[in-house]
């Protein structure tokens, strides 16, 4: 055997050595930083005999390393930014209203519909006629509703598969993050103008009139 | 045979919206006589309870679905012979399939509007 053959089983073997303990450690759930934690060390090995397909290689390793250095800050900022702060809970809980509130219009939309029908009662038989026309194509516009909805629906299903998938690979990517800073480390800043507009809140989230003049009345 | 419009008609149908909409359309149609229920399982009670000359059901309902709703209707043998067309906006052909398997008269899409409900109606009672 080479020298060359068989230092490169002993960093193999080192390598799968390292592999080993690191699934006793925690099964096949691999953390990003011991993935990376590899990928370095064999760049190590490789160091000080080093050819111009190694040097490739070794390039290659490195943007590895970046690559996963950056999965491993986004997925802390989507877990920081996006579920602590509610980002993907709150569109479903969104989309749940658009649902109730066109249920509501739909619903209005209907009672006039009904209304129009039953004035059709005291007409003459050709105005009656053109009445329930009128009401029969509002009938039939108002499918609408439930096909929005169970579009709707299944986007909230989707949505909310998308934030367990995303969760759970923020968690494999390391359990030590913390919730109060950003990715990189930075404070969560003051909110800006552009954080403070929501649009309409949830029923029982916002302010009614009556407590906003309250407080604003305890603030003289 | 001359279609009876005092018979009884089970809509079902978990969107209210959907049960005011084919009740009212069937009220046009001449149909007064129409209940409601809001998934399978209350229907199927319905059926028990009384006579129904069609049903008209959604698919798409939790806990029983429409098409197991017409799976019991077939198997009953006190309810097999009940018309039932299915309303839904299950449009696939694997769908329409199943459904024409498990016994339905007539299939609509949603949506659809009052020609297509009395042309599916008038094939499965009879024409009104």
């Amino acid at each position: 055997m080479s020298d060359d053959k068989a230092a490169a089983e002993a960093q193999a073997k080192g390598i799968e050595a390292r592999l080993a303990e690191i699934r006793a450690r925690q099964g096949d759930t691999f953390r990003l930083d011991d993935v990376a934690g590899v990928v370095v060390s064999l760049m190590t090995s490789m160091e000080g005999e080093l050819s111009a397909v190694d040097i490739k290689l070794q390039r290659e390793l490195r943007d590895l390393v970046s690559y996963l250095k950056q999965a491993k800050a986004d997925l802390a900022s989507l877990r920081s930014g996006g579920f602590e702060g509610q980002s993907i809970p709150a569109a479903t809980d969104e989309l749940d209203m658009v649902v109730t509130m066109t249920q509501d219009a739909a619903s209005q939309i209907l009672d006039c519909a009904e209304r129009i029908t039953d004035m059709a009662a005291g007409m003459t038989e050709e105005q009656a006629q053109k009445l329930i026309d009128i009401s029969t194509r509002i009938f039939e516009a108002s499918n609408f509703q439930d096909l929005t909805g169970q579009r709707i629906t299944k986007v909230v299903k989707v949505l909310r598969h998308i934030e367990e998938r995303l969760g759970a690979m923020a968690l494999a990517a390391g359990e030590t993050i913390d919730h109060a800073k950003t990715a990189t480390g930075v404070e969560v800043a003051e909110p800006s103008d552009s954080d403070l507009l929501h649009g309409p809140s949830m029923p029982g989230k916002g302010n009614t009139q009556d407590e906003i003049d309250a407080l604003l009345a305890d603030m003289g | 045979m001359s279609v009876d419009k005092n018979m009884w008609v089970l809509i079902v149908d978990d969107y209210n919206t959907m049960l005011r909409i084919i009740r009212n359309l069937l009220k046009q149609l001449g149909f007064n006589n129409v209940d409601e229920a809001s998934d399978g399982g209350g229907a199927l009670a319905k059926l028990r309870a009384k006579k129904y000359g069609l049903v008209i059901s959604d698919w798409n309902m939790h806990p029983m679905t429409g098409l197991q709703l017409l799976k019991e209707v077939r198997a009953d043998d006190n309810l097999k012979a009940t018309p039932f067309i299915m309303i839904t906006a299950e449009s696939k052909t694997e769908n329409v399939i199943a459904a024409k398997q498990a016994g339905v008269n007539n299939y609509i899409v949603k949506p659809f509007n009052a020609e297509t409900l009395k042309k599916k109606m008038s094939a499965v009672i009879g024409d009104f």
